[in-house]
């Protein structure tokens, strides 16, 4: 077990508490930035996936796991994003700009999101935001003029500084570059007064406003910041995917990206990646595990969505903390062994709320 | 000119008055307090002075400014703060990260430096860390420094809420029966504390209570409440002694 000595404020809010963060991350950036050598074209294909992914893990876990707000739409700005950066690609603008773009008017749709958010909570916030979803998904398929409608949009490989990032290796690596400052934006944000305030809004509400928080600024601030963060990795996903469709943003899609953010731990920004890891390699398994299966039941087309529902139950119901929850126990037990208790993270149900007004 | 000042507050809900025109004044730097039996109204003045209920009637004004139509965070901005009868801390936080939100009314980064955290965000939140830990200091949390709420017990929670609305450094404190649920011991810390916070800090108290020895002990004036009217003001004894509370409290003769 490792013990910090504290002699200063500074450790607090320092990016690694101690050496053995330093030596684990930086391995764990050198294997990420030597990818294109050790990696094949598959696992390549998978990593962009996965960082990409990220991303959007990203906002979601703002939003979801830090702000305590649920949306059931975010695929909508996954769209939002894609389409923005394909049409703007389209029109000649460059890629610093048209990304900048994606993000900016995802968080003004987020925006607009976020105000039903002031007045509704839990269940009946994700009915509003599901309803959103299949408004966008609807928005998309009609407006043919714009977005080609059914029939789809091709989208060009990105290209920045008169050089088109056609290798996997290139788009791999703009990738890697935006999910970590979209890593470092949201690890900023957590250690400052905007994060902080996010935490208190999911914790107590009356509590957070009578400290001073303004919910509703904080709220939409959350909202705004997620869609940027998801319109950011919708703007990777279409040029990734070469072309776009609205049937790539449909209400399943968005509860996928929430699967990312249940199984990889609620409250925990490692969750963002070890659950969009896990969202995107469940389905090899599954492909994988096809092979082995009866002949009738591998032609059966809704195998794979059996596979990621019976796994949100189970996470919720065994692991409610998810991948990094587990990872956090496993570390612990090894730390504290022989010492490990069973109910060490069990959370303690709260005590008597007060004044619930409404 | 007054530093607090409550005029002809009334809210009813529905036909119920929870209170009916209840006007009082609080002094700076004095520990007022507001007594009177179960459903007399007295969390009901804490939620309309924290705006968390809109007053029917009547008006609220704070340092001479009519503070009636704010909304519950603009409340905290003017220096504010308050406690609650049952705790509502942040439960998944440590007892540091709950006592820093209390400095969010002195957050002055705007959020793009806050997302590149610039050199002046790391400068404030080295400065909040200080004032937080003068709070830590003054209120002897920090054993607890590091744990999570969740798993403390009462009387802890009770010091950190406390303890999180002194870090707002605010002007008047209000506390909502904070002996509620603590045992003798507690109650005593408790009542050097409030001493501490009026004499050493010099911050206004007002709160709700029913430990009379609290009351007596560290009270300047004392307001009675019954029925969501006024009954009785005055110094503790006044008030313990005044008919009409002996009889709220009692009952009258049949």
């Amino acid at each position: 077990m490792r013990f910090i000595f504290k002699t200063d404020y500074e450790q607090d809010i320092r990016l690694f508490k101690h050496g053995g963060q330093v030596f684990w991350y930086g391995l764990l950036g050198i294997v990420l930035l030597a990818a294109p050598w050790w990696a094949g074209e598959y696992v390549m294909s998978q990593l962009h996936f996965i960082l990409i992914y990220s991303i959007v893990g990203f906002g979601l876990m703002m939003l979801v796991g830090f702000t305590g707000q649920i949306s059931l739409g975010h695929a909508a700005f996954l769209a939002v994003g894609a389409y923005t950066e394909a049409l703007m690609q389209a029109a000649g603008v460059p890629f610093v700009v048209s990304i900048a773009s994606a993000a900016a008017f995802s968080a003004a749709v987020g925006v607009i999101v976020g105000l039903p958010a002031l007045r509704l909570k839990g269940i009946y916030l994700a009915i509003a935001t599901l309803a959103f979803n299949v408004i966008v998904e609807e928005i998309i398929t009609r407006w043919e003029s714009l977005t080609g409608g059914n029939s789809g949009k091709h989208v060009k490989p990105v290209e920045m500084f008169g050089y088109a990032l056609e290798s996997d290796a290139a788009f791999y690596y703009l990738c890697l570059v935006l999910a970590t400052m979209c890593c470092l934006g949201c690890i900023n944000l957590l250690r400052s007064p905007t994060g902080r305030a996010f935490v208190a809004i999911r914790d107590s509400e009356i509590s957070a406003s009578c400290m001073g928080v303004n919910l509703a600024k904080y709220k939409t601030m959350s909202f705004a910041l997620s869609a940027a963060l998801t319109g950011i990795g919708g703007a990777l996903y279409a040029h990734k995917l070469a072309f776009i469709s609205p049937e790539q943003f449909t209400l399943l899609v968005s509860i996928e990206l929430i699967t990312i953010v249940i199984l990889g731990g609620i409250g925990f920004l490692h969750g963002a990646v070890l659950g969009a890891a896990f969202v995107i390699v469940l389905p090899q398994l599954i492909s994988l595990a096809k092979d082995y299966l009866p002949e009738g039941t591998a032609a059966l087309s809704g195998l794979q969505a059996t596979v990621f529902g019976l796994m949100l139950v189970l996470f919720i119901i065994f692991e409610p903390m998810g991948l990094y929850g587990r990872w956090l126990k496993v570390r612990t037990w090894f730390e504290l062994f022989p010492f490990y208790r069973r109910g060490m993270f069990r959370r303690q149900k709260a005590y008597m709320k007060s004044e619930r007004l409404r | 000119m007054s530093f607090f000042r409550a005029e002809s507050l009334s809210i009813h809900f529905g036909g119920v008055v929870a209170v009916d025109k209840v006007s009082f004044e609080v002094e700076k730097g004095e520990v007022f307090t507001i007594i009177g039996p179960n459903g007399a109204g007295k969390t009901t003045i804490f939620n309309l002075i924290g705006l968390l209920y809109r007053p029917s009637e009547g008006r609220i004004v704070f340092e001479d400014r009519d503070m009636t139509g704010l909304n519950p965070s603009e409340v905290a901005a003017l220096g504010i703060a308050r406690t609650f009868q049952n705790i509502e801390l942040f439960e998944h936080a440590t007892v540091l990260q709950n006592l820093l939100i209390g400095r969010h009314r002195h957050s002055g980064t705007a959020f793009w430096e806050e997302l590149l955290f610039l050199p002046r965000v790391k400068r404030a939140e080295l400065a909040h860390r200080e004032a937080v830990e003068k709070v830590i200091d003054f209120l002897d949390l920090a054993h607890y420094r590091e744990s999570l709420v969740a798993g403390l017990p009462y009387g802890v929670r009770k010091v950190v809420e406390l303890g999180r609305a002194l870090a707002t450094e605010p002007k008047l404190l209000l506390l909502d029966e904070p002996s509620s649920g603590l045992n003798p011991e507690e109650t005593d810390d408790m009542a050097f504390w409030i001493e501490d916070i009026k004499k050493e800090l010099g911050i206004t108290v007002l709160m709700v209570e029913h430990d009379m020895n609290l009351v007596s002990r560290v009270s300047d004036r004392v307001l009675a409440l019954n029925m969501g009217a006024a009954i009785a003001q005055g110094t503790a004894a006044e008030v313990q002694r005044h008919p009409a509370v002996i009889e709220a409290y009692l009952g009258g003769p049949a």
